[in-house]
């Protein structure tokens, strides 16, 4: 077992937030026409207010901090709260889009001791990558940004979203990473959006294109190993936890809302109404979601990918039941591996974006 | 060794977790999960108090050890952390407050 699995196992034990997610706005200067948000800058977190989480977090136990948003770089206090994050010794990753990132804030986030910086990249075709973001010259000024970053020493992920408009460009990006000396990413996964408006899901990766992404050896590794069928299943699948979310980890939106995780929109408290230990130890929601074991999973129970696949509950709980199966990650199940799952042989999760078997296809999102 | 001044590297990120300590250096992202003396002498690393009193103070009272060999311990176990960017050391005291100064919970 791995240090950082050991870490995650004792902090489930001991009932720490290890891991939380804090969007610090939820405006951006990019309208990313997949983006699950709205960009609402009303009411949002003061600078008090966020110090006063922060060190809520860290007397919790967290450990590992994203903040994100949005676009974190609008706020006139980011760095005050990057740097008051480093003071309190939180490992902090940031995500951003890079556009506002200057030579002399690259280095101000080194010297505070950022630990690595994820940086949105959709194509390594400008008029690919500007499209989807609705801000000309926006690939341009990222990867000025991430190589400002990377000359600072900074550690510099480049996260490839992959949907309809840019199916065929993650070549491109991984290139860009390459020549950026940044490491890569890649997420075929487009969610609904945090106000269950679904008609994003449309820009989905179509079958087609996802069954050749899990197949490309440059993305996977060993094809043959990636795609196995799914091993037998054990009582310790059965028992175990179908996700961190919730358990040792946590989201925290722009408003102070708690999630279990930025995709899990189940709100569970909010941070100007009680006390983060408060909500962790106590919000009937939170405590709901960690009853929840693999054997509790309906239908999931009787599928053969369940000690595989990356079913996220989250997902699960905007198509109507968060112990249910997630009609996307099905989806993938069943392209990786060619073995239909128990979801999809029930009728109750095939993506209706999918176009691979549209027999199977049951559900709205 | 000479006198030995330890303190903290302010680049890393550190949490205590129950009796442990859990480090993260951000110079190559290793972690480390510190037991309870490693603990103790990580917390007591402040830049101004030798290591041998670190240990003579916070280690012997608390764990059944023989000062000697506590110390040599120690020793190796600063050396090592220092070897990951995680502990300064120093023949002198450490004067930077930036390093010596921790909010850790």
């Amino acid at each position: 077992m791995s240090l950082m699995e050991q870490l995650n196992r004792k902090a489930l034990g001991l009932g720490v937030p290890l891991s939380v997610h804090l969007d610090v706005t939820y405006r951006c200067n990019e309208r990313c026409e997949h983006c699950y948000l709205e960009h609402d800058g009303k009411n949002e977190l003061t600078t008090a207010e966020i110090r006063g989480f922060l060190l809520q977090f860290s007397e919790a136990g967290a450990f590992f901090l994203t903040i994100s948003g949005g676009e974190p770089l609008l706020r006139r206090d980011f760095f005050e709260i990057i740097e008051f994050a480093r003071e309190l010794k939180f490992n902090v990753k940031l995500k951003t889009n890079a556009v506002l990132v200057r030579e002399n804030d690259a280095r101000r986030l080194r010297e505070a001791g950022v630990e690595q910086v994820q940086v949105s990249v959709y194509s390594h075709k400008p008029e690919i990558h500007d499209a989807i973001t609705k801000l000309p010259g926006s690939l341009s000024r990222t990867l000025e940004g991430v190589r400002l970053m990377r000359a600072a020493g900074l550690k510099v992920t480049l996260a490839n979203v992959l949907m309809r408009s840019n199916a065929g460009d993650y070549a491109g990006v991984q290139a860009l990473a390459a020549e950026t000396g940044s490491q890569y990413t890649l997420d075929p996964t487009i969610t609904p959006m945090l106000n269950g408006d679904s008609s994003i899901l449309g820009m989905r990766l179509p079958a087609q294109g996802l069954r050749a992404v899990f197949r490309d050896a440059r993305l996977v590794g060993n094809v043959d190993d990636f795609c196995a069928p799914p091993a037998p299943i054990d009582d310790e699948i059965r028992e175990g936890i179908p996700c961190s979310a919730g358990h040792t980890s946590c989201y925290v939106s722009p408003w102070a809302d708690v999630y279990p995780c930025v995709q899990f929109p189940l709100p569970c408290g909010n941070l100007r109404q009680q006390s983060f230990s408060e909500i962790w130890a106590a919000s009937a929601q939170l405590l709901e979601v960690r009853s929840i074991r693999a054997k509790h999973l309906a239908t999931c129970l009787s599928c053969s990918h369940l000690g595989t696949c990356t079913r996220c509950p989250g997902l699960a709980f905007m198509e109507g039941n968060m112990r249910g199966p997630s009609s996307a990650d099905c989806e993938k199940s069943f392209l990786r591996t060619g073995v239909a799952t128990a979801g999809m042989l029930a009728g109750s999760a095939v993506s209706p974006h999918s176009s691979s078997h549209p027999a199977l296809v049951q559900i709205q999102l | 060794m000479k006198e030995c001044y330890v303190a903290r590297s302010r680049t890393v990120a550190a949490r205590q977790l129950g009796e442990e300590m859990v480090i993260m250096s951000a110079v190559d992202s290793t972690l480390f999960n510190l037991n309870p003396v490693a603990a103790l002498i990580w917390q007591a690393a402040d830049g101004k108090t030798p290591l041998a009193k670190i240990v003579e103070e916070r280690i012997c009272p608390v764990f059944d050890v023989e000062p000697g060999e506590a110390l040599r311990d120690a020793e190796q176990f600063v050396t090592e952390l220092a070897a990951h960017g995680i502990l300064l050391l120093a023949e002198s005291p450490i004067l930077d407050p930036s390093a010596a100064t921790d909010k850790t919970p």
